[in-house]
């Protein structure tokens, strides 16, 4: 737990720098989201939540997070080793045959840190909803967090959380959107429009924040006051303005980067722009 | 030859409601979970009893089985239920990533499985449901044949670690299984030792299946009756064991008869001990409206057409199948 921005600012820089080793090495996977990510994971890992490293499946008694669009799996596992889940090394096994480094995330492998299998995209938000109510049942008073893409909301299982969580005064639940405005066919304004956001889960019944998503004082301000509005009878919501590809130049603002990996030359461009902090995997 | 008789009938919907409450009693990590069928599942007591280990979820039944699956996480042991369509096909995909792929202790419940759900037709009998549901590696799949074995079967699940499939019915039938009976999942369970079929039945059609025996008892027919409750882990000794002794099959299931029991057994027999085998199943259709007695029995689900098909089968015996014995 740290709110010292210039740490957090560094682990985001070597958790970038894993993102696109990690998919350069395996030829595969999400850079695009994961980068977009980065800086939320890692305020919610190294300073928002109150977590255990030495993973027990039930988490009782420590903030528990589910990554619901589990196709940025690079960033979760990045921020997963530095915190100390598993080795850093194991980065390295990435996607390839044998590995507990699954392309999209899941418990069948048993990774440390990992509680939910994600990837059929629309299903995190009930889970952590039912976490959150286990955690009720248990007299549990720490918080549920969740991310989810913003295409994600193309979903009907989203909205069904989102009418039950208010409904049943989900208020330990902390979901996360990452509003970057692409998906893979397109811009979501193209694909499929989801208009007012804010407006939408206001709607619905959430208590609703926004913020710059790659913006770590923000983030961390805006997790503080997230915090601060648990336990009021209203599950809450954090829209995350983010530029998919944040942090690697011909990689932002597009979503050709969502499901491409670089090639040997566009990797040594991008690690040029992202600083070693924490010593490569 | 074991006379089965009963003084009672109920729906083994309520042999569900009766064990959830049982369990719930047992174990204060059991939870449940309805999406707007409360009575159909005949889950009131438990919900009497235990009003907040209980989640009403509305029509939303993608959004109940995601639930069901975070509150394993936290030592919950959640059941979920509602009708076996909308416990399997409309959820197919929560199911396989949420809670079979993520191996969570979930127990989905499914009322008005099959043709017997009667007067509603098509859209609510479903026929595939025990094929979905078996083909997810992990998945525990149950059909319990009387109120009694739902009862025993619902409560045995609560003490099994790991995703289980519990489909049940709404048609008032016969009791006739203990009602002390320790339900053992994975094992078959002898209804009537016999020399010349197995007949292997599951859910409903058991109790038909021993009518048939009875019947062809009369005609100098000596029929093995074998429920097997557990699809998933088929207990494969136990059929076997009976084929060795019969040499033919008959399966008999309120199920397409594609995916169900009889494939089950039909790819133990094949790659084991290759036997004639008759299928009592629904030939590859939808359900429509009617009663349920009228349905089965013109889908051929009842005891007339088991032992028509015990008959083929018995004919289709040959020496080769004898002699490989």
């Amino acid at each position: 737990m740290t709110t010292d921005i210039d740490e957090l600012k560094s682990i985001a820089s070597q958790v970038r720098r894993d993102i696109v080793r990690m998919v350069h090495g395996c030829q595969s996977g999400h850079p695009g989201g994961s980068l977009g990510c980065t800086d939320y994971l890692v305020a919610l890992y190294f300073s928002a939540m109150n977590h255990d490293s030495e993973f027990n499946m039930d988490g009782i008694g420590e903030d528990l997070f589910f990554l619901s669009n589990g196709h940025i799996s690079p960033v979760f596992y990045s921020v997963l080793a530095h915190a100390g889940y598993f080795d850093k090394a194991e980065l390295a096994t990435f996607r390839k045959l044998g590995t507990r480094l699954q392309g999209h995330p899941t418990t069948h492998e048993h990774l440390p840190g990992v509680r939910i299998a994600s990837g059929s995209l629309g299903q995190g938000l009930s889970v952590a909803i039912g976490a959150a109510q286990a955690k009720k049942l248990n007299k549990d008073a720490s918080l549920v967090f969740t991310l989810h893409g913003d295409g994600e909301l193309q979903e009907g299982q989203i909205w069904e959380a989102a009418m039950y969580a208010p409904h049943n005064k989900i208020d330990n639940l902390i979901a996360a959107v990452d509003v970057n405005g692409q998906q893979i066919d397109g811009s979501t304004k193209n694909v499929l429009s989801l208009g007012d956001l804010h407006a939408k889960w206001t709607a619905f019944g959430w208590d609703v924040l926004e913020t710059q998503g790659n913006n770590m004082e923000f983030l961390l301000s805006t997790l503080a006051e997230a915090k601060s509005r648990t336990g009021q009878g209203k599950p809450i919501v954090i829209l995350l303005h983010t530029e998919m590809g944040y942090g690697v130049d011909f990689m932002m603002g597009s979503h050709k980067w969502h499901g491409v990996a670089p090639n040997d030359a566009q990797l040594a461009q991008a690690l040029g722009q992202l600083e070693e902090t924490l010593g490569d995997y | 030859m074991k006379k089965y008789t009963y003084t009672d009938k109920k729906d083994t919907r309520s042999g569900f409601g009766a064990g959830l409450l049982e369990a719930g009693k047992r174990n204060e990590q059991v939870v449940a979970l309805c999406a707007d069928l409360i009575g159909s599942l005949k889950m009131q007591d438990f919900i009497a009893a235990f009003p907040e280990r209980f989640f009403q979820t509305g029509i939303a039944e993608a959004n109940m089985m995601g639930m069901a699956a975070g509150l394993t996480i936290g030592g919950k042991i959640p059941f979920t239920g509602t009708f076996a369509n909308f416990s399997t096909g409309r959820v197919y995909d929560q199911i396989r990533q949420s809670i079979a792929y993520s191996n969570k202790n979930v127990k989905i419940c499914a009322s008005h499985a099959g043709l017997t759900l009667g007067e509603d037709g098509a859209t609510h009998q479903i026929l595939e449901d025990i094929g979905l549901m078996k083909m997810l590696p992990g998945m525990t799949v149950i059909n319990p044949c009387d109120y009694n074995q739902t009862k025993a079967a619902t409560i045995a699940i609560a003490e099994y670690e790991g995703p289980v499939y519990l489909r049940f019915g709404r048609p008032v039938v016969p009791i006739f299984t203990d009602p002390d009976q320790k339900f053992e999942i994975g094992k078959a369970w002898m209804v009537n030792e016999g020399a010349d079929v197995s007949i292997f039945a599951t859910g409903h059609l058991v109790w038909e299946a021993i009518q048939a025996g009875e019947i062809l008892a009369e005609q100098g027919i000596d029929a093995e009756i074998i429920n097997i409750h557990t699809i998933k882990p088929l207990d494969a000794e136990a059929i076997l064991a009976s084929v060795r002794k019969t040499g033919c099959v008959v399966t008999a299931e309120e199920h397409n008869r594609l995916g169900g029991l009889g494939d089950s057994v039909a790819q133990v027999l094949a790659t084991q001990l290759p036997t004639p085998q008759e299928y009592v199943a629904v030939d590859d259709s939808f359900g429509e409206s009617g009663t349920p007695e009228q349905l089965m029995t013109k889908y051929g689900l009842d005891a007339a057409h088991i032992v028509e098909a015990a008959k083929r089968a018995i004919k289709r015996k040959t020496k080769s199948a004898v002699s490989a014995l």
